[in-house]
């Protein structure tokens, strides 16, 4: 019975140092690892520091897209209220277009332009990312048929 | 007539359910015979109902009847017959009935195979697989009928989202389905086995085929999604911890765990209430898996457009599937008797290490899948958890299992050797370490993360080899003589070794192609050269090239190496006309050792294209690692001791040599 004992004392300090273990790698990795979704009128109103790995997202705002020679593109992002200058070097999504919902991963760079690293606008045209609905809802440029115009 | 037949049979399915999901408990609980009796016959009655209303849709997919919502909203004339009949399950109501019809299959195969059940628990397994059943009709009748139809009808469809339309995205949803389904057949044996109180040896070597099953399908599944993702999206990259992968993933970590606990409790009769417990958790996965892509409550680049009305159904149905099994688990697990001991160090303490790692791991995958809706719900800050938490979260916790991995499969049953199992296993070691250390010198330190990744991949590779052939290499006798014994082990030690095998080739896969990566972004003008990873790519230009539905911008580049030439590759710009919607086709050359993976971007005022050019080393290697996997669960299945149905001699453990 002692051997028993010994045995399941062994699985216990093995399953604790294992749960402690993964624990802190999440706690440590939800604070630093995960990024923020923000909308503009959500950067003017509250500037974060440079360099932190965001989520930005809104529409495309119709007449800011230029596309540069070496295949680095500008744009800005809008939900109405304000809007936000995006440099992005790379293919854009299929469905990418003026007035399109998007949403951009990247970080704020020191001139308050924001270097997306990654570009998404869902697979589906019709729809529009949570994020984005909710920021222009907030931002009270929402309007029912918004979704409905684009189809 | 057609789509109302279809209907009536599912209503049939539901009623059939229901009577196969009551009557046999009953039956069990009072000793009733004649009510037990009803369960098989009822699977197999349940699965014709389904499969005409399967048969159904597909068939008003085949000739489109556009007076069918459903067929209208998801189909058009103009598409090949095979997207016409991949469209099936390409939407909500349709991947539905395949579910429903995955579920009904598995239940008549434990009717029809299971002939080595004890009738009683047979019934059990067959209630419980019909009350699941219940909860989908009813979802499917209520709020998805696929049968639905429209007035007036319009004379042409809607199409099928064009990413869709694909030979790789054609196969996907079946396989994933039979193994997501699959592991609702490990459910209602862990609650049969709850309900009869009886948790043993035998109820472990029938729950293993079943398990094995799903498991192979659901790994071919995730493969061929993975594979899809990767060429149809043109990013890339294979895999991005997307909350829908990971919905695939979870279940399958869980399952992963649930196929090596149940090994220990068939060999050594402990682990019993773990393994139940499993079983329940890899399908609640499974079910929690379902929720999160049909409800659209998760954003996520895989999403289809969904009703979250749906959503709560299916939360409900969670809910009491697992909240059910749950408290009979509470209720029942204390009183199953404990096993054997054993010495940590053994067989059975390796497996369950490997079982505390996958838990974790599976655990930290759902956190973070949970985590920004759960931050949503209690108005929290949205965020969005990426490959960077997934990196550093999973990843740790899968080095000491891959370390651990090939020790482990070679220590003995009850007692083991460290010693023993390190002497056996010292040649396998010393070539990892080699080759690390050389591979180490040639390139830069800065490296040590990606040598580390390839030396576990070698590791698993050379440690599950090094058991079989040092067995076969015993001294006397030839090469004929080691070939004999080679071919001589039983058939689930090669289903061990080569699936353990798969899992190195697809760590040495993963990490080539994401440590080695060359990636380069250009603005290319016709006829211009560029430099990617030792190879010349000239781009030749763009044209127009026409497809049965679609019209494309098609750009050609000729790629050649030190003057010599080695491929001509395309990649589209396609407009699929039906649909109006662009879609982008990457051009892929593959070898083993490397995948050219070419993406046309936008055009420039200049007549300049952006480009997007990848060097993707070894990235065959991890849809290979998983198909050999896959393989080795087919192997282990085919072993006549686990067969399904296998006459009841055959399990008693007749001269097995240790494994």
């Amino acid at each position: 019975m002692r051997l028993r004992k010994r045995q399941r004392l062994l699985l216990v300090v093995l399953v604790l140092l294992l749960g402690a273990g993964s624990a802190a790698l999440v706690l440590a990795a939800l604070g630093e690892k995960v990024s923020l979704f923000v909308s503009p009128s959500d950067l003017v109103a509250r500037p974060l520091e440079p360099g932190r790995s965001l989520r930005l997202g809104g529409l495309v705002e119709p007449g800011s897209v230029e596309r540069g020679a070496d295949g680095e593109v500008r744009f800005s992002i809008t939900d109405g209220a304000h809007s936000v200058p995006v440099v992005y070097r790379g293919v854009l999504p299929d469905l990418f277009r003026e007035g399109q919902g998007i949403v951009t991963q990247g970080r704020l760079e020191a001139g308050g332009v924001f270097r997306a690293s990654e570009v998404l606008a869902k697979h589906d045209e019709n729809y529009m990312p949570k994020e984005v609905a909710d920021a222009l809802k907030r931002s009270g440029h929402w309007k029912d048929g918004a979704v409905e115009a684009q189809r | 007539m057609i789509a109302e037949l279809g209907h009536f049979a599912l209503v049939l399915a539901f009623a059939v359910a229901i009577v196969q999901g009551t009557l046999p408990l009953l039956g069990a609980a009072r000793r009733d015979a004649a009510l037990v009796a009803v369960a098989p016959p009822a699977a197999l009655v349940q699965l014709l109902l389904i499969s005409i209303a399967f048969g159904a849709l597909v068939h008003l997919y085949v000739v489109s009847d556009f007076s069918v919502a459903n067929v209208a909203a998801n189909s058009h004339q103009s598409k090949p017959l095979v997207y016409r009949i991949s469209g099936v399950w390409g939407n909500h109501e349709g991947s539905l009935l395949l579910w429903v019809w995955i579920l009904a299959l598995f239940g008549s195969a434990v009717a029809a195979f299971g002939g080595n059940l004890p009738v009683l628990f047979k019934s059990r397994v067959l209630a419980i697989q019909a009350l699941i059943g219940v909860g989908f009709l009813a979802f499917m009748l209520f709020t998805s009928n696929p049968f639905e139809r429209l007035d007036p009808a319009p004379l042409e469809g809607r199409g099928l989202n064009p990413i869709l339309q694909d030979p790789g995205l054609a196969m996907h949803p079946p396989m994933l389905y039979l193994g997501y389904v699959g592991f609702s057949t490990t459910f209602s044996f862990a609650i049969a086995g709850l309900l009869e109180g009886r948790i043993d040896p035998s109820w472990a070597r029938w729950l293993r085929p079943w398990t094995l099953a799903a498991w192979t399908a659901l790994t071919l599944g995730i493969a061929l999604g993975s594979w899809w993702a990767y060429y149809e999206l043109g990013w890339g990259g294979f895999w991005f911890w997307d909350p829908v992968e990971n919905a695939s993933f979870m279940p399958w970590l869980a399952g992963t765990a649930l196929l090596h606990s149940a090994i220990v409790v068939e060999k050594r009769d402990t682990l019993k209430s773990w393994t139940i417990l499993l079983a329940i958790l890899t399908f609640a996965l499974s079910l929690l898996g379902t929720f999160l892509v049909r409800s659209g409550v998760l954003t996520s680049v895989h999403a289809f457009a969904s009703d979250p009305a749906r959503g709560v159904f299916i939360l409900a149905l969670l809910v009491v599937a697992v909240g059910g099994a749950l408290a009979l688990y509470a209720w029942r697990a204390p009183s199953l008797q404990g096993g054997g001991m054993f010495a940590p160090v053994s067989r059975e303490g390796a497996l369950l290490l490997n079982n505390l790692l996958l838990a974790s791991a599976t655990a930290t995958v759902l956190l973070g899948t949970l985590y920004p809706l759960a931050l949503d719900v209690v108005g929290g800050p949205k965020i969005s958890v990426g490959p960077p938490y997934f990196n550093a979260t999973f990843v740790p916790l899968m080095i000491p299992l891959f370390l651990a991995l090939p020790i482990g499969a070679v220590l003995a049953w009850k007692r083991g050797e460290l010693g023993g199992a390190l002497q056996r296993l010292w040649l396998a070691a010393a070539a990892t370490l080699g080759v690390s250390i050389v591979l180490l010198l040639v390139s830069d330190l800065a490296r040590g993360l990606a040598i580390l990744g390839y030396g576990l991949g070698l590791w698993l590779i050379l440690g599950s080899l090094a058991d079989p052939l040092g067995r076969a290499a015993l001294p006397g006798g030839g090469l004929a003589r080691f070939w004999r014994r080679l071919c001589g082990l039983p058939r689930a030690s090669w289903a061990m070794v080569v699936a353990h095998v798969g899992l190195g080739v697809l760590v040495i896969g993963v990490t080539a192609t994401s440590t080695g990566q060359s990636e380069r972004i250009l603005a290319m003008k016709p006829g211009e050269v560029a430099e990617l990873a030792g190879y010349s790519v000239r781009f030749e230009g763009v044209r127009e090239v026409r497809g049965p539905n679609w019209i494309a911008q098609r750009g050609t580049f000729a790629v050649s190496r030190d003057g010599a030439f080695v491929a001509e590759i395309a990649s589209d710009k396609r407009f699929f006309v039906v649909e109006q919607r662009p879609t982008t086709e990457a051009g892929i050359h593959t070898t083993l050792w490397r995948d050219l993976y070419f993406v046309l971007g936008e055009p420039a005022p200049d007549g300049a294209w952006t480009v997007r050019l990848y060097h993707n080393p070894l990235v065959v290697w991890i849809w290979g690692g998983a198909v050999l996997m896959a393989l080795g669960g087919l192997l282990s299945l085919s072993d006549r001791r686990f067969r399904v149905g296998a006459p009841r001699p055959a399990r008693v453990p007749a001269a097995v040599p240790a494994e």
